[in-house]
């Protein structure tokens, strides 16, 4: 039986969040730090694959939560968002302040970054006026030694009065001491004397004036300094989250609304306007971390960034930075689709070998035709078509992809194309949540909450789907290669292939840009807010790490989750194809059915169908073409891509429909779990619908014009 | 405030400066406080983006991008 925060009665978002405790004696850690720091790297380091992620409570925040075992004692370990300060000026401060203040962890760990200490001291200091049961873990260790920056740890952990210690997460050093200090802190073993900071004596009078009060109200629940400082600040959030916690409203106390009134004035007679005591409480924190910066960090060489910046210079350079971003995203298509061509052949070999079995199997057995027909022509097929075609490149672009992460990349990305999307009228974070959507929309979407802004993030979220996911990649390669590679010979084609792939990414982009723009000058009207974009150092990559969590977490994730939905599509359509209606079977009467409207776009009935049979999973739009194609037809052993191109070219594909479908690929309805998303990140109908409608009315009208065009010109 | 003091947007590439005064409020001033951007701290232009906006600064050891509107609101001097 598990215990839960309530019963054990200690944590105050019990009614929120819930921290499953096995028994009263585990202990809850809260994992804090700035962005960037590698503190999830800390946390998978301690918890390994024993996590599990949510959300925090009515937030649109995510939550995780692990648990790792140290001297005889379990530490649930709850991974606090990054964030550079408890100020809650977001949701993530907001959750992370109300975690670290209401949600009584046994002890918080500050992950800092070495290279960058006097930055990461801002929110230790916070967190210290918070609560003293704070352990400081100064990560990247490596990294600064690298760089040639020392920090006295010793003198740091005197200044500050609480542990700290150095590691490097990424190769497990310093995880042992750190467990052990967090293990003292959370018993309770050493006695911290956090640093006190004191602030102009106005402010400190005003404190003192209203601090008895709340210590008497509050009854030693909350740290009564760092109340009375938030109730000057008359921060609202803060004010809401108390009386959750209280179960009652601080303030209704007239006595203590009273002495704050009181306070106030001494401040303004001090000269102390309200909205100022922010800037002087703020002044003094980034002070204390300077000196204490000044004091514990040597920097052996001043121009210890000066390679990042070098890299920076030609990364971002005004005459490279585009070109080489792109030649980049072609590099990783051109690995993609060379290195997967002979490794689907060997996989889809593997199946459809195996295929044959089954039907051997099925024959011997004396089972019906139908029962063959459905689970093996039906189910197993499709089954192998999807995982033949979209294995080999996910398993190869996903670390690809990963490893531009790891490096630090990302960032200049949006750095480079921050002013197209300021020209959009939209967020520059658009640039984040964009690339995620490369791996998969419904990713992107969900990644869309690190914009505040909420007309910004709903611009990021109905324009995701313009950048072709993983479920559509396999696709866009295989009529790429053949409709568009295959019309130049031999060394070219992959080359050409990869051009083809290139182009329709950057349109995509573009159209990214162009529907965020006409949103914005439309139904999502409104001016950019102001946002800050940090660019990390680059950081080596972990190789090893890279191939794990890619494999592990995005293709087996998307693989698994296209084959939950390619065997029942796949049975659909074999039934579809092989049921009839009159003469012609179900299967053929709507394709013909979609068919005038489809060649109006350069497709046919069968592919616009295959599109809106796959709206649960874009990957299964291939199969479903190639097995009404085959289902009503010749039939055709498929193995590679020479046949597959001669069985679309006997149903009459062109190179114009080769173009229309990529076209119509990147522009239709958001997939199945993408539009849940959507409704889910949105919470509203409406605009659930607008992203469905957007995408799907660009589509049509381009492929029409390209059609038509083509038509008209008699290129086709 | 004085003429020396120019808008942070203003300052050429690779030269440095002292911020004097910020003149967002709300949300925008928070945001730049909490990068540690209080009077006397020194920041130096890098890197404009290869369409010229955003630039990144060096901010207390931390490389920061701003848009030019917010980089417009901090007042520095030159040095």
């Amino acid at each position: 039986m598990g215990l839960t925060s309530q019963s054990t009665g200690t944590s105050v978002l019990d009614s929120e969040l819930r921290i499953e405790r096995t028994s009263s004696g585990d202990r809850v850690i809260a994992l804090t730090g700035n962005p960037n720091v590698g503190k999830s790297t800390v946390f998978n380091s301690l918890t390994g694959l024993n996590q599990h992620t949510g959300n925090w409570p009515g937030k649109t925040v995510t939550n995780a939560q692990g648990r790792y075992r140290h001297k005889d004692t379990n530490f649930i370990m709850v991974d606090i968002p990054g964030t550079y300060s408890l100020m809650a000026n977001s949701a993530e401060e907001e959750v992370a302040r109300d975690f670290v203040c209401f949600g009584k962890p046994d002890a918080a760990i500050v992950v800092t970054d070495a290279t960058c200490l006097e930055r990461n001291l801002n929110l230790v200091l916070q967190t210290l006026e918070i609560t003293d049961r704070v352990v400081i873990c100064v990560n990247l260790i490596d990294e600064a030694k690298r760089k040639k920056i020392s920090i006295d740890c010793g003198r740091l952990s005197r200044l500050l009065g609480v542990p700290v210690v150095p590691t490097d997460a990424r190769n497990k050093k310093g995880l042992k001491e750190l467990m052990d200090a967090v293990y003292a802190v959370a018993e309770k073993h050493t006695a911290p004397k956090p640093i006190s900071i004191t602030y102009d004596d106005s402010i400190e009078q005003a404190i003192s004036i209203i601090q008895p009060r709340i210590w008497e109200l509050a009854d030693g629940k909350i740290n009564n300094r760092w109340t009375a400082l938030k109730l000057l600040d008359g921060d609202p959030t803060l004010l809401s989250s108390l009386e959750k916690y209280l179960g009652f409203d601080l303030l209704d106390d007239t006595e203590l609304s009273d002495l704050l009134n009181t306070a106030k004035k001494h401040l303004s007679d001090n000269g102390i306007q309200p909205g100022e005591l922010r800037d002087r409480v703020v002044s003094r924190l980034v002070r204390t971390a300077e000196a204490i910066s000044n004091d514990t960090v040597t920097f052996h060489n001043t121009r210890y960034d000066s390679t990042d910046r070098k890299i920076d210079r030609i990364l971002t350079s005004r005459a490279l930075g585009i070109p080489i971003m792109l030649c980049l995203l072609a590099v990783i298509f051109w690995l993609t689709i060379a290195g997967a061509n002979i490794p689907s052949g060997i996989i889809a070999d593997f199946l459809f070998g195996i295929e044959a079995k089954l039907t051997e199997l099925f024959v011997s057995a004396g089972a019906p035709q139908w029962l063959h027909g459905m689970l093996v022509l039906g189910m197993y097929r499709t089954l192998a078509w999807v995982i033949s075609v979209m294995l080999p490149p996910m398993a190869i672009f996903f670390p690809l992809f990963t490893l531009l992460e790891d490096l630090g990349y990302l960032p200049r990305i949006a750095f480079n194309l921050d002013n197209f999307f300021k020209r959009a009228c939209a967020h520059g974070k658009q640039a984040l949540t964009m690339c995620m959507g490369f791996g998969c929309n419904a990713a992107g979407v969900i990644g869309c909450r690190i914009i505040e802004s909420p007309r910004e993030r709903l611009i990021a979220i109905l324009t995701n789907v313009f950048v072709p996911c993983n479920g559509r990649f396999p696709a866009l390669i295989a009529v790429g290669t053949i409709f568009i590679g295959g019309s130049t010979g031999g060394a070219f084609r992959s080359l050409t292939s990869t051009l083809a792939l290139t182009g329709i990414v950057t349109l995509g982009i573009s159209m990214t840009f162009l529907v965020s723009k006409i949103l914005s000058k439309t139904i999502l009207r409104g001016l950019p807010s102001s946002f800050v974009l940090e660019l990390p150092p680059y950081r080596k990559p972990q190789i090893g790490r890279i191939i794990v969590r890619s494999i592990l977490d995005r293709t087996l994730f998307v693989l698994g989750r296209a084959v939950a939905i390619a065997a029942p599509a796949g049975l659909v359509i074999w039934i579809m194809a092989n049921v009839s209606v009159g003469e012609v079977s179900l299967l053929t009467y709507s394709a013909n059915f979609l068919d005038p409207f489809a060649r109006l776009l350069g497709l046919d009935g069968y592919i616009l169908m295959a599109f809106i049979l796959g709206l649960p999973a874009n990957e299964i739009v291939i199969p479903i073409i190639i097995m009404s194609y085959m289902a009503s037809g010749s039939i055709l052993e498929l193995d590679g891509l020479a046949d597959l191109r001669q069985l679309l070219v006997s149903h009459g594909w062109t190179w114009l429909t080769g173009v229309c479908v990529m076209l119509f690929s990147l522009m239709h309805f958001p997939c199945g779990t993408t539009i849940w998303t959507i409704r889910k990140e949105t919470k509203s109908m409406k605009w659930t619908l607008a992203s469905i409608a957007i995408p799907t009315a660009a589509g049509i009208v381009i492929c029409f014009i390209v059609a038509s065009a083509a038509r008209l010109l008699g290129l086709a | 405030m004085t003429d020396r003091y120019i808008p942070l947007s203003l300052l050429p590439l690779g030269r440095k400066a002292k911020v004097k005064a910020l003149i967002s409020d709300g949300p925008a001033r928070r945001r730049m406080l909490d990068l540690g951007l209080i009077s006397d701290t020194p920041v130096e232009a890098l890197q404009k983006s290869p369409s010229g906006d955003p630039t990144a600064y060096s901010i207390r050891g931390a490389v920061i991008a701003l848009r030019s509107e917010e980089a417009s609101k901090i007042l520095v001097e030159a040095r």
